[in-house]
């Protein structure tokens, strides 16, 4: 067998993986996001890999907030509308949307703005479960992902994400305490049936601005929908009276 | 705005043309035996001397090529993308009738266009002058494009076995049709069933439940027939384990002489 060449020796560091790769612009920007450099060896998979999840968790948080942004809730979204399709668990999707958000900034300035976007973010993730996604999808918008929420407990769960909000008292950088609130809109992926991401948002949208409409600081939430068996359906159906068939 | 709307528009109403008569074979849930009910039926139809064909009408996710043990070289995929002609998709299945498998590539397809519809409306003229009768298996779940494919049938079969879980799916299927869709006949056909009689038992379940619920919101009342009642057979397992049609390799079996008869009565209307 003839011997390798010398040229594969193995005298330099471990970095065939890194030669050639730009890292500047990307160790740059997990710097500014505040990411510690990855502890293995430059150059190393390991480093690369550490890099990669921290450049990939950069890009799927929303930089204000550090909520998930829009990329990542569509991508949760589409997951959920497979898995509602096959599985048949109810789960509701929330719309929030700051009131009269653009009067803040001009009355109060963008930082004040800013303030509110976090301490939105804040009170909404912690009006929810840890298994919920809290993402903000727009400027003052943000998106509530609840899998497994039974609809008999939609109303409750979007009124409680309301409530913690207009609870919350937002100091403004000149020390004042300011009052927000928001308007839900809400709708259920409809069960076992496969729809689209984007149909299942319109239509949680198409509640938000009914809830704007109606005087904001409210929520509305799509009727459940009508194909959905009720508990006097059922109960008809599996317990009723056994009758014998005329046909 | 039709987008917004959860169901589909109904789209144009079924008027009876000439050519074959298309029923939809659905159940709302998987795992009732709805493919398996489609493929015989089509079978025992074949005997019979009618040109039947079975469509996966769930665009890729029917099970029809798992149940029938066919690979689908040219699906209709194919066909939508212009890449083969219909007679180069439509397969011959082993019971003798024929069958147009979707192929996984149609997950493109699983949204509603205006674009898909009019595919759809182009296949079904198209294969209609050809057959007697065209099968939809409608796969597991209800999607808009499923629901749209149901709008075009004539008739509708519900199968649902009588297991509580099923019942309800079939109910919620019967509720969202009645919602979305044009009057049509529908029937019921029990699978799986362990007793003579669960099949008229459950169909009496399902219709006074619709009396009360469903009919009331229509301008006709919904009627239901029972198409038949297929008993529990062991033979079934067997078949469906050996990927092979009932009516095939076991006919004279108690399951597949439901399934002949329930044949007969599709045919007889």
């Amino acid at each position: 067998m003839p011997s390798l060449e010398a040229s594969a020796a193995p005298t330099a560091p471990a970095t065939p993986a890194s030669q050639g790769l730009r890292l500047d612009n990307a160790l740059a920007l997990l710097r500014q996001a505040g990411c510690a450099e990855p502890a293995h060896p430059p150059g190393s998979p390991a480093y690369l890999q550490t890099l990669i999840d921290q450049l990939v968790e950069l890009s799927s948080r929303d930089p204000l907030s550090g909520l998930a942004n829009r990329r990542n809730f569509e991508m949760a979204l589409a997951r959920e509308v497979d898995r509602v399709a096959r599985s048949g668990e109810p789960a509701l999707l929330l719309v929030v949307d700051v009131d009269h958000f653009k009067r803040v900034n001009d009355l109060h300035g963008h930082a004040a703005g800013d303030e509110v976007i976090r301490r939105v973010g804040q009170a909404l993730t912690e009006s929810v479960r840890p298994m919920d996604l809290v993402a903000r999808i727009g400027g003052e918008e943000f998106a509530v992902l609840l899998p497994n929420c039974p609809s008999a407990f939609g109303p409750q769960v979007a009124q409680r994400v309301r409530q913690r909000v207009a609870r919350t008292a937002v100091t403004l950088p000149d020390g004042r305490a300011l009052s927000v609130t928001v308007s839900v809109g809400g709708a259920f992926a409809p069960q076992w049936v496969r729809s689209t991401p984007g149909l299942w948002l319109q239509r949680a949208d198409l509640q938000l601005y009914r809830a704007k409409a109606e005087g904001r600081d409210r929520v509305c939430l799509e009727p459940v929908a009508s194909h959905e068996v009720s508990v006097q359906e059922r109960d008809l159906l599996l317990g009723g009276p056994k009758i014998q068939d005329s046909e | 705005m039709s987008e917004l709307s959860p169901s589909p528009d109904p789209g144009p109403a079924p008027a009876r043309r000439p050519g074959a008569r298309i029923t939809a074979v659905t159940s709302g849930k998987g795992g009732v035996g709805k493919t398996f009910v489609a493929a015989n039926l089509a079978a025992a139809l074949a005997r019979a001397g009618e040109r039947v064909l079975v469509l996966d009408a769930d665009l890729g996710l029917a099970n029809l090529d798992v149940v029938l043990n066919l690979a689908a070289r040219v699906t209709l995929h194919d066909v939508f993308t212009g890449r083969a002609t219909l007679d180069e998709a439509l397969q011959p299945a082993p019971g003798g009738f024929s069958v147009l498998l979707a192929g996984s590539g149609l997950v493109e397809y699983s949204r509603l266009t205006p674009e898909v519809r009019d595919k759809l409306l182009d296949l079904l003229e198209a294969v209609r002058p050809r057959f007697d009768h065209v099968l939809l298996d409608t796969g597991a779940g209800i999607s808009d494009v499923v629901l749209f494919t149901v709008s075009l049938a004539d008739e509708v079969l519900v199968v649902a076995t009588p297991e509580p879980t099923s019942l309800t799916d079939a109910y919620a299927t019967l509720k969202v049709l009645a919602a979305s869709q044009p009057a049509r006949p529908t029937r019921l056909l029990v699978n799986q069933c362990a007793r003579t009689g669960d099949g008229r038992q459950v169909r009496a379940q399902l219709q006074q439940v619709v009396d009360r619920f469903i009919s009331p919101t229509l301008a006709e009342p919904l009627t239901l027939a029972l198409l038949g009642e297929v008993p529990l057979d062991p033979a079934v397992r067997e078949a469906v384990q050996r990927r092979q049609l009932l009516m095939e390799s076991l006919p004279g079996c108690a399951a597949a002489v439901a399934l002949a008869a329930a044949a007969a009565r599709l045919l007889t209307r």
